[in-house]
């Protein structure tokens, strides 16, 4: 008797709910999760001195490009992984298609290079403040993200956290390119991937305990 | 039967994310007439009085989160996958720990009360053999998931006698079965 009467009262007052709700809320997440890592580049890391000729190189664009590709990735993943029994195998082969490549190619650019200037290629002037600036800008467009993905209904919640922080380290990362001076494709595959893959790991341990619904 | 079930709910489905309060009432009444077996199997007799919460829960879980089937999937995976969340939380919160057959491809919230095929026929020539209302009692309480009291009131006898009729039914099919070996 009571359940029938919880129907009722479920049927009697529904209103519409398009299942697009779950990529457009997921993609405004990133709209505005781009704009704070945006805000906090300009005015807390600031901006590389020599952005306006940066611009017109192709590192500048490669590495946007592959940070967005990893957030494009962490993306679609999520938009799976947020429904009851998604596993969002397609996005996560995304990410690992561009870190493949991309590992490839610094690999490559490393091996070209004079012996005595691999390291300092590999290393640049910020390997050790990289992967923490990310992680940093990360922080809140995870937290929004997870929040967000709550609302809906996730069933493998460490995954689902992962994809999360994929999708948040990708977005921060594309912002963090604004701020940083380096060039070389190792040091993007290296320390950029490492920054993403922190804020994963960050999600995935979040996950089963922010991601739980009733 | 089964694709019938998924189109038919599937459509439902579709109307009811579009706002139609009428095909979300249908909707939930078939969920809830699959959830309540389904949870009281699983719980069983000694959390049988958790089973209309946690059915109760799992509507309003279905309602709140409605948004999120993909119309390109389908339903009937969807709210299994929900059933099976809400079932492994309820353990949780209870610490209750128990090995859930994950990938049971039979045990899923649509299949597992109709027997089909050869399963179906052998079922029915085993249980065939028995008084009809024994039939009635062991399909109820063993296939259906009804607790004894309900497939008792079913056929207008009290849970006493259920019990002891239900008794002499599987006597009778043990008799039937273990002779041949297998």
């Amino acid at each position: 008797m009571e359940t029938d009467k919880l129907i009722d009262r479920l049927a009697g007052d529904l209103r519409p709910a398009s299942a697009r709700q779950v990529p457009w809320r997921i993609a405004a997440v990133a709209a505005l999760g781009g704009l704070v890592a945006l805000a906090l580049v300009v005015w807390w890391l600031g901006m590389r001195p020599d952005l306006m000729t940066a611009v017109h190189g192709k590192m500048f664009w490669m590495k946007a490009a592959y940070a967005a590709v990893l957030g494009l990735g962490g993306f679609l993943a999520l938009e799976r992984l947020a429904r009851p029994g998604g596993v969002g195998r397609a996005g996560l082969w995304v990410a690992a298609a561009a870190l493949l490549l991309l590992v490839g190619l610094g690999s490559l650019q490393l091996m070209a290079a004079p012996s005595e200037v691999r390291s300092a290629l590999w290393m640049g002037q910020s390997w050790r403040r990289c992967p923490l600036y990310i992680l940093a800008l990360a922080a809140p467009i995870l937290v929004a993200t997870l929040l967000t993905v709550r609302g809906f209904a996730p069933t493998r919640l460490a995954l689902a956290g992962g994809a999360a922080g994929l999708f948040a380290g990708g977005v921060a990362a594309t912002a963090y390119g604004l701020h940083c001076p380096e060039t070389a494709l190792a040091f993007v595959a290296t320390w950029y991937s490492l920054g993403v893959l922190l804020t994963a790991a960050l999600g995935a341990a979040l996950g089963p305990l922010v991601l739980r619904w009733r | 039967m089964f694709p019938d079930v998924e189109q038919r709910l599937k459509t439902l489905m579709l109307r009811a994310q579009a706002g139609d309060g009428q095909a979300w009432r249908e909707v939930l009444t078939l969920l809830n007439l699959r959830l309540t077996p389904y949870f009281r199997r699983r719980l069983g007799a000694d959390h049988a009085a958790e089973v209309e919460d946690l059915v109760q829960e799992t509507l309003l879980a279905v309602h709140r989160r409605r948004m999120t089937y993909d119309p390109g999937q389908p339903f009937t995976a969807w709210a299994h996958a929900m059933a099976r969340y809400k079932l492994i939380d309820h353990w949780r919160r209870r610490s209750i720990r128990r090995h859930v057959p994950l990938d049971d491809v039979a045990d899923t919230l649509w299949v597992d009360e109709a027997p089909q095929g050869e399963v179906k026929a052998d079922l029915d020539r085993l249980l065939g053999g028995l008084p009809e209302r024994q039939e009635q009692l062991v399909r109820g309480v063993k296939i259906e998931g009804l607790s004894l009291a309900e497939a008792g009131e079913r056929l207008g006898m009290s849970e006493g006698a259920a019990k002891v009729s239900l008794h002499r039914a599987l006597k009778a099919l043990m008799a039937r079965v273990a002779p041949r070996g297998d």
